[in-house]
């Protein structure tokens, strides 16, 4: 078990300075000519103690200066400096480092930043490769955050006593912040990578429960094979949770994207807006979507072929909601989230809604349009 | 200078003992006895011949049980060793294990239940030599009624979640004879209700609904209304919920649910926040449970044998499990011709001990006593729960503010993310104070979570006490983590890990499973065997 580390020294630094994130370089120069000071490293730092509290002579595998080393040094660790990258470092050096970090071994790769560097970081590693993230950034809808920096420390050191911890899939989301700064918020969903999480340690010992967050996707996807009927033409949305339906129908479903699916046949994969509106034209049609990264979305986050015009196609049920009931607890009270861009249509989804867990469990959950949350912007950079 | 006695200090200096006692079997010795049985006079083997000739071939052991040879006072020593090496409910402040009502059982009625009078009865014996436990268990029926508000009480089940299957299996008998059983095929609870209501009506083929707490962190009734149709069968709802909230609108849960025709079901495994204060049927339930080893003051043993109460309204009375103790003419018998019943749901008539000691601490205590033992726990909870929230880092998430009834679902979330201390690691440290602090909170909702129910059994000294500690953890935490995680310093073991226990390849519940799947004895496995293990 050997630790990897990339920090993005300049996560974070938009924010303060009301930029509404901080990719590229022209956003950073004016966040620090407003006064903004990056965080990132001393959040990385505070992991990082944690990790030294339990593994003092762990090694982190890191990339040199601000990028991990400096971290690592403050936590009390040794950095094994693996790659190199030009000051000011950019999106690409932060794919780079973790490409590096991870040829020279590492098993899990910590990062600090927010929603573009976990992007960075999952375009340059392999598939299947476990992250967590050091929650540092702007924007943060994606679900591979830990809760905080002390937390994530805590998950890193257990991954590292040797502990068989168990992984789960989560959705690494990104948005175009030009576009967000224009107003409107459409991230995408970009990848899907194991994160450690701590679920089952202090478990019950009354109850049967799914021994992993494995199995309990398994079970819900089957309870949303179940729920499906002959003739209706389902929308498959992005997921992890979908994606493991797709397998369990024996479709090669794409993982990022819409595919239609009817009778136990996929009709067509990772289809654009266009074709999902074309696709359910006079059919009886029905979208199964899961919870998409950490804020709780149904619609609008990740899964923008699932368009207002597409969703008010589907009838009277437009969706068949399917996610673990860890998912749900991982809201911590919050809604589920809508938000297909027409108020009207957001308010027809929000109330109560099912969520399939398994093959004979569900649980009745809150929907809100986002326009009526309170605060879904400020919510976003509370990661989760 | 031995005298006076030094003061102590305000933290316990506690040390658990650390024998190292090996496993019972380890201490096998060939030959060794506890006791030698004397050989019977040749006389009497005379007249009753080889008694062991006429057990067939198919009985017979082809090898001895591989029972371990030991004298009897190194079995003694063995157990008073290792009863030295736990933590009991009668040696420390129990208010770690919430939901579990770890109240004080009366040790007069241990003298009580002990009395030849009840020990040598058998179950099979004449009803009219046994009236007098008949009696017991009749009037010890028509008390929990009177408590619940009921029509009729049966005590035949052996736990709780035995008592919550009873509950489901009536349920579903009542829809089947009206005709609805094929129709409701739901039930609904939620999160925070005892998880055994959901997995005894999955068990019982029904699919499950589950209601999250609303903004407030109450159960949301909007969720309620979304969730019941004509396919719900019943709700089964705990109340207060584990997190000791009580729902203010329980009455109006239970018309909505019998406005679609279904029933609704109450868990009162716990009722000590409520006793002489609220009963199930005023509000309308037409099912409930008691569990007799934590409201009524019956020991939990280790893990049994518990005790379930289960009552009903006049329309679900019919359907009781049974046999049930009827009062004919001033006599008391067993009825068990009763066609619509659930029939037997455990052995006989209920595990009787636990009957006697219920009925010897209702009586004791009285009306006026039941009302005061709900008050004071209820009391204690609040106060404990002002002292926790004095803690920096612990919190009670829901209902933020409110009173709750008779525990709390505390987190430590803020210490965690402060310190990267995890409750599991507090709890590990609490027991260096002596302190038992479960980490069992199905389903695991509450970040962090610990759950404290300070039953009416504790003084305010005990409750500070149990509060100094985990204040003393929380700050060790922060100023010291290293002790809070390399804890437990003065325990009998260190760490147990759960990884073992919860892989069927490596779990171990008998020795000789360990034996064959650690050190690969015995590996020709036979059915017997491993049904054995799976019990």
């Amino acid at each position: 078990m050997t630790l990897g580390l990339v920090v993005n020294p300049f996560a974070g630094v938009g924010g303060p300075a009301g930029l509404a994130g901080s990719d590229g370089a022209d956003v950073q120069r004016e966040a620090l000519r407003r006064g903004s000071r990056p965080k990132a490293g001393e959040r990385a730092a505070a992991a990082l103690r944690v990790v030294a509290a339990a593994h003092p002579d762990a090694e982190v595998l890191t990339a040199a200066g601000a990028m991990g080393e400096e971290a690592a040094l403050a936590a009390g660790l040794v950095p094994r400096v693996v790659h190199r990258a030009p000051t000011p470092s950019t999106a690409d050096d932060t794919a780079r480092a973790a490409a590096a970090v991870r040829a020279a071994g590492a098993s899990l790769v910590l990062f600090a930043g927010g929603d573009g560097t976990a992007r960075d970081v999952a375009r340059g590693l392999p598939a299947g490769t476990p992250v967590l993230g050091i929650p540092a950034g702007v924007k943060m809808y994606s679900a591979c955050f830990a809760v905080g920096a002390a937390a994530a420390g805590a998950l890193a050191a257990d991954r590292l006593a040797g502990a068989a911890s168990p992984t789960a899939e989560a959705e690494v989301l990104d948005l175009d912040e030009s576009l967000l700064r224009a107003g409107r918020p459409e991230p995408r969903l970009f990848a899907l990578v194991p994160v450690p999480i701590a679920a089952g340690r202090t478990q019950a010992r009354k109850a049967a429960t799914p021994a992993s967050e494995r199995e309990a996707v398994q079970r819900a996807a089957a309870g949303a094979a179940s729920r499906m009927r002959p003739g209706v033409r389902y929308l498959l949305g992005p997921g992890g949770t979908t994606r493991e339906l797709g397998r369990q129908l024996g479709l090669d479903t794409s993982p990022l994207g819409v595919d239609v699916v009817q009778d136990g046949r996929l009709l067509a994969r990772d289809v654009t807006e266009r074709q999902a509106f074309d696709a359910i034209a006079g059919h009886p049609a029905q979208a199964v979507v899961t919870i998409i990264g950490g804020q709780g979305f149904l619609l609008g986050r990740g899964n923008q072929q699932l368009s207002a015009r597409v969703v008010a196609g589907l009838g009277a049920h437009p969706l068949l909601v399917v996610a673990t009931e860890q998912k749900l607890i991982d809201l911590a009270g919050r809604p589920l989230l809508v938000d297909t861009g027409d108020p009207a249509l957001d308010a027809r989804l929000a109330g109560h809604i099912p969520v399939v867990t398994g093959p004979a469990t569900a649980s009745i959950y809150p929907v809100t349009a986002v326009a009526t949350a309170a605060t879904p912007i400020e919510g976003a950079s509370e990661c989760v | 200078m031995s005298l006076p006695i030094a003061p102590k200090p305000a933290l316990r200096r506690f040390h658990q003992a650390r024998w190292d006692e090996p496993i019972v079997f380890e201490l096998h010795t060939p030959g060794e006895r506890g006791v030698l049985p004397s050989r019977a006079e040749s006389g009497v083997r005379q007249a009753v011949g080889d008694v062991v000739a006429a057990l067939p071939a198919s009985l017979r052991r082809a090898q001895p049980p591989a029972l371990p040879e030991i004298g009897q006072m190194r079995v003694l020593k063995h157990y008073l060793r290792l009863s030295q090496e736990n933590l009991g409910a009668d040696l420390n402040v129990d208010v770690g294990q919430g939901t579990c009502t770890m109240k004080y059982a009366p040790k007069v009625n241990e003298t009580i239940v002990r009395t030849p009078d009840l020990s040598e009865l058998h179950p099979l014996q004449d009803q009219g030599t046994a009236q007098g436990v008949l009696e017991i268990i009749w009037r010890t029926e028509r008390m929990l009624a009177e408590i619940s508000g009921m029509s009729r009480v049966s005590l035949q089940t052996g736990g709780g979640s035995e008592a919550i299957w009873a509950n489901i299996s009536m349920i579903r008998a009542y829809h089947a004879s009206r005709g609805e059983g094929e129709q409701r095929d739901e039930v609904i609870t939620t999160i925070f209700s005892h998880p055994s209501n959901a997995a005894a009506a999955k068990m019982a083929g029904y699919k499950v609904i589950t209601i999250f707490p609303d903004a407030d962190g109450y159960p949301d009734v909007d969720a309620l209304r979304a969730a019941l149709s004509p396919r719900t069968a019943a709700i089964m709802v705990t109340n207060p919920e584990d997190t000791g909230i009580y729902n203010p609108r329980i009455r109006e849960w239970v018309e909505l649910a019998h406005a679609v025709g279904a029933l609704a079901s109450y868990d009162q495994a716990n009722a000590n926040g409520i006793l002489g204060i609220t009963r199930a049927r005023d509000a309308g339930f037409d099912v409930c449970h008691f569990n007799l080893h934590k409201t009524f003051g019956t020991p939990h043993g280790c893990g049994g044998p518990g005790s379930g109460a289960n009552a009903v309204s006049e329309a679900l009375a019919p359907f009781l499990p049974g046999p049930v103790v009827e009062k004919v003419d001033g006599r008391y018998v067993l009825d068990a011709d009763r066609p619509q019943s659930i029939g037997v749901v455990a052995p006989f008539y209920g595990v009787v001990p636990n009957i006697v000691r219920t009925y010897a601490w209702i009586r004791a205590l009285g009306a006026p006593g039941l009302r005061a033992v709900a008050e004071t726990a209820v009391l204690n909870n609040n106060y404990l729960m002002k002292r926790i929230l004095e803690i920096p880092g612990a919190s009670a998430p829901y209902a933020t503010g409110r009173r709750r009834i008779e525990q709390v679902r505390y987190s430590w979330q803020e210490l965690f993310e402060e310190t990267g201390i995890s409750s599991e690691e507090i709890g590990i440290r609490a027991a260096d104070f002596g302190m038992h602090y479960w980490t069992s909170h199905h389903p695991y909702v509450v970040p962090q979570p610990f759950t404290l129910e300070p039953t009416e059994s504790y003084s305010k000294a005990e409750l500070d006490e149990y509060a100094d500690v985990l204040a003393e953890v929380a700050r060790e935490a922060r100023e010291q983590p290293e002790v809070v995680r390399s804890a437990p310093h003065n325990q009998t073991v260190h760490h147990t890990h759960h990884d073992d226990l919860d892989d069927p390849e490596r779990w171990a519940v008998t020795w000789r499973a360990y034996r064959r799947k650690y050190f690969g004895e015995g590996a020709t496995v036979s059915a017997a065997a491993s049904d054995e293990e799976a019990a």
